[in-house]
């Protein structure tokens, strides 16, 4: 029966292919906005973790408190014996400590009088020890737009947009104006030893990396950070194994009142971080709710007029012996025939629309002038194992909903009417 | 089986409110039919013949009185069971053949047989011996848009023998055709009645359908006015 069902659906295109084209509309919608919502949950989760909160973060108690505010007078100090630690109690992880900074860039002319001048968001991270995971984390040889990577001590990289606005060329010297840790006034000299853009519109304003080793040198910071950030080794974020981490950590310290004691925090737990991915989690519901809903009233519709054009047809099945609830059943699963149909090919329209953007993503800089957020540029689809199956749900959730509410009108029709209505 | 006739009604009546007013479409209809009986019910139009029709088929259920086809009682059946004993023991044909437009003739055939649930292989030979009856064995893979009217009238009887059932109701079967199409259906039919033993019962007031009658059954505003044995016409003057 199913076979010359679908033997009749193949070959009546008013009954399928409007169906079948609402459907593959509504899933390739469904596959590719979860893959762009997919895509941009990873993205935050990525670049958040690479440039600010790694998967976990430790400050001491004082910092975490004023974070934003960047205040290193409050940084950890005896930074080595507490990696050496936390390499020895989660050998799994990435441990790496850094200082993030702020303060004044300055380029001076052949006199050394200042040419140009900016503000500077500055990261230290451990760029020439051997082994070190920094340049990896930062994908520094992807960014690089110009020069080279830090070599020696003393150089540093700066973000292309700022280099081009202080007309600063690789190799030339910068002056770092700051503070230091204990409130007095930093100045060091650098060597410009490459430019860089990351795609992420909040580093890329006016960012400078440094070696850490410099930078605690020149703020008076001898074995202190303002933070030490652990990354799971195959850089992927597992929330549940990272509370468990923190849990772990902070209770080892929870019952030390010092406002300088090491606390523990998960990616999620920082920068709102929380509440955006459950926003994002939302969308993707909203958006499968939505196709469902729309594609369900769509169908319903068709069902109707497939039912009103198949009058003739189901009056001569009723006439032959076939029950309505026969005939209703065949209709549910004519409708199952064109969702799972209409599926397959809206997975994979949707799916090979989202591998395109996962390749080579969309640029939105232009929205992102002003942004804080440690989101790249360009964004990127992502396709997961899911992202194969969840346009499956709408695609048959919609074409069973609909045929249901429309197959009704069969208990309607009457067989004692049939010989004049079959005569007409 | 409660009595020995294929079909028998008993004071039937049936009636239709229109308004303020009852119409009575059958008043106090009693009939016999036995079996591989070749039968007409003739009259005027709102005499009563589709109803009539319409009960012995299932398709509705009396007022009062009693319809037994084939030892079951009509309006004493389920929506389920009257389908059953349509999809057992009834066969039905149209004025307009009402052929599933997007399917061949083969499978226009084979479909009343999808649902009693036969095998493939048997589906497919009564399919063919049933259009081996009407004369289309080789028309299998056409559409019902490329046949004549006649042709389309002959794959609707062989959908409505191919599961051999007891019964056939034809309402105006020639209505639409041309008259050599239409002798020759009724020839078609007149050798399935003789040679499956297929209890033949027509509405029609087509004259060539009364030809091959043996025996007419005249209605006149929902009653019998008339049941005669009849020798059949055959055209050209041929008798049975």
């Amino acid at each position: 029966m199913i076979k010359f069902l679908f033997k009749g659906l193949m070959r009546d295109r008013s009954r399928s292919l409007f169906p079948i084209l609402t459907v593959v509309i509504g899933v390739m919608l469904t596959v590719f906005i979860y893959n762009w919502i997919n895509g941009a949950q990873f993205n935050f989760i990525d670049s958040n973790a690479r440039f600010n909160t790694g998967h976990v973060k430790i400050m001491s108690r004082a910092y975490a408190r004023e974070a934003d505010q960047v205040p290193n007078d409050l940084a950890l100090i005896g930074v080595q014996s507490l990696v050496d630690k936390l390499q020895e109690e989660y050998p799994d992880m990435i441990w790496t400590p850094r200082i993030r900074f702020g303060g004044l860039l300055d380029i001076p002319d052949a006199e050394g009088e200042t040419r140009e001048q900016g503000p500077v968001m500055g990261m230290a991270v451990d760029l020439l020890s051997a082994g070190s995971n920094e340049p990896g984390i930062f994908k520094l040889e992807e960014a690089l737009v110009r020069g080279r990577v830090p070599q020696r001590a003393a150089e540093i990289l700066i973000s292309e947009d700022f280099a081009r606005r202080l007309k600063v060329q690789p190799g030339d010297t910068a002056t770092l104006i700051s503070v230091t840790m204990q409130g007095s006034m930093a100045v060091a000299n650098f060597t410009v030893a490459g430019t860089i853009r990351f795609g992420v519109e909040a580093m890329d304003r006016g960012a400078m990396i440094a070696d850490i080793a410099d930078i605690r040198a020149a703020l008076d910071m001898e074995d202190a950070a303002g933070e030490i950030l652990g990354f799971f080794g195959d850089f992927m974020y597992r929330d549940p194994q990272a509370s468990q981490i923190t849990t772990r950590f902070n209770a080892a310290h929870g019952d030390d009142p010092d406002e300088f004691v090491p606390v523990m925090d998960t990616l999620l737990h920082q920068a709102g971080m929380t509440d955006l991915m459950a926003m994002l989690k939302m969308f993707s519901g909203l958006v499968l709710v939505v196709f469902i809903a729309v594609m369900s009233l769509v169908l319903w519709n068709a069902g109707l007029m497939g039912s009103l054009r198949r009058y003739g047809e189901i009056g001569v099945r009723l006439a032959l012996g076939e029950t309505k609830t026969h005939i209703y059943r065949s209709l549910i699963w004519e409708s199952l025939m064109i969702g799972v149909l209409g599926s397959l090919i809206g997975t994979a329209v949707g799916l090979a629309e989202s591998y395109y953007l996962q390749a080579h993503g969309l640029n939105i800089g232009f929205m992102m002038k002003n942004a804080s957020l440690f989101i790249s540029n360009v964004l990127r689809a992502k396709v997961s194992p899911v992202s194969y199956v969840i346009g499956f749900i709408p695609g048959l959730a919609a074409t069973f909903l609909g045929s249901s509410v429309s197959g009704t009108g069969i208990y309607r029709r009457q067989t004692s009417r049939l010989m004049k209505e079959l005569e007409s | 089986m409660e009595n020995s006739y294929l079909i028998e009604t008993r004071d039937l009546v049936k009636t239709y409110p229109m308004g303020e007013h009852t119409i009575v479409a059958l008043d106090k209809v009693n009939l016999k039919f036995e079996k591989a009986e070749f039968t007409g019910l003739v009259g005027p139009s709102g005499s009563g013949k589709t109803t009539l029709l319409n009960i012995i088929g299932s398709l509705d259920s009396p007022t009062s009185g009693s319809a037994v086809v084939m030892g079951r009682k009509v309006e004493g059946l389920s929506h389920k069971q009257a389908s059953a004993l349509r999809n057992h023991h009834i066969g039905f044909i149209f004025q307009t053949f009402n052929l599933l437009p997007v399917y061949t003739v083969f499978e226009n055939v084979e479909f009343p047989l999808l649902l009693l649930d036969y095998s493939a292989a048997e589906r497919r030979k009564m399919t063919m011996v049933a259009l081996d009856w009407v004369g289309l064995a080789d028309r299998t893979r056409s559409k019902p848009a490329q046949l004549s009217g006649g042709q389309s009238q002959r794959v609707a009887i062989a959908r409505a023998v191919v599961k051999k059932p007891a019964l056939i109701l034809a309402d105006e079967p020639t209505a639409n055709l041309d008259a050599e199409n239409s002798h020759h259906i009724l020839q078609t039919m007149e050798r399935l009645n003789r040679d499956l033993g297929t209890t033949f019962v027509f509405a029609t007031h087509d004259e060539k359908v009364i030809d091959y009658l043996r025996r007419k059954i005249t209605l006149f505003d929902g009653a019998v006015a008339k049941d005669e044995r009849m020798e059949p016409q055959r055209p050209g003057g041929e008798k049975r």
